[in-house]
């Protein structure tokens, strides 16, 4: 029992700073596509967490929505506008020292409300079959949203199509 | 005894506040685009986290975290989509990525 627990706190520190180091690779490199690899280690970190919270659908989704095709998408843009970044220009804009100091004080706000706050936690299990419910509560109880999604992603396919034509 | 749920609250927070960073600083437009992809991943680890710790009252909904989460992901999916198409436009007519460059509605 204590040798699983200190197997999952390993495998949350791990994965934690997998998601946390691709991420400051992906604000910070200069090169673009270099950065949108620190994205990709970043997501695969993030789906490793999904996996210690006992999500596992939403993890599988993460691996193939973000790393699988939005990871893709966005190296295709960077592709498609290359050459266009001057090497001598620095990739901060002209208020990286405001946005540094917003970033800042944003995060000590959120680690404020996340360590004071009394979050009534309940130490219940993980629901069991929990891919049968999902797929059942998706088109019960969230039938609405869930239509409404799937109108979105058709207006979102032509509308990408419309604005990329030549 | 499980992870603390404020551990999984201050790795979405730090990660939400890179690409905060990275969405308000980053010249090339892309390189936007990655921040705001990071910051949507790091609601996405606070839904799913509030849904392992947390039980909602009515137990309708058990599975809300989980399910906010899939349809937070549909959207950064069509967001993406949208935001790339849009950069890719504005390079064929303006011959540029850099949103320094891209000012005609900025008054």
């Amino acid at each position: 029992m204590l040798t699983s627990q200190l197997l999952t706190y390993i495998a949350f520190f791990v994965l934690a700073a997998v998601a946390v180091l691709g991420a400051f690779l992906a604000v910070t490199l200069r090169n673009l596509v270099r950065a949108a690899l620190g994205l990709i280690l970043s997501f695969m970190g993030v789906a490793g967490i999904y996996f210690v919270l006992e999500a596992e659908f939403v993890a599988v989704v993460q691996i193939l929505i973000y790393v699988g095709a939005i990871s893709v998408l966005i190296l295709f843009a960077i592709m498609l506008t290359r050459g266009i970044m001057s090497s001598t220009l620095s990739a901060e804009n002209s208020q990286w020292v405001i946005a540094t100091f917003v970033s800042v004080l944003v995060f000590a706000i959120l680690l404020f409300v996340a360590i004071n706050t009394n979050w009534p936690v309940s130490p219940a299990a993980a629901v069991s079959d929990l891919i049968p419910k999902l797929g059942t509560e998706l088109v019960t109880t969230y039938l609405l949203p869930f239509e409404a999604v799937s109108l979105l992603l058709l207006a979102a396919l032509v509308g990408a199509i419309v604005i990329a034509r030549e | 005894m499980m992870i603390p749920l404020q551990f999984y609250l201050i790795v979405a927070a730090v990660l939400f506040c890179l690409g905060l960073f990275g969405a308000l600083a980053r010249r090339n437009a892309v390189g936007i685009l990655i921040g705001i992809e990071l910051m949507l991943n790091a609601v996405n680890i606070n839904l799913v986290a509030f849904w392992r710790y947390i039980k909602p009252s009515a137990p309708a909904f058990d599975l809300a975290g989980q399910v906010f989460a899939l349809f937070v992901v549909t959207l950064a999916a069509a967001e993406a989509a949208i935001g790339l198409a849009l950069i890719i436009a504005i390079y064929r007519s303006r011959d540029t990525v850099n949103v320094e460059d891209v000012d005609l509605m900025k008054w």
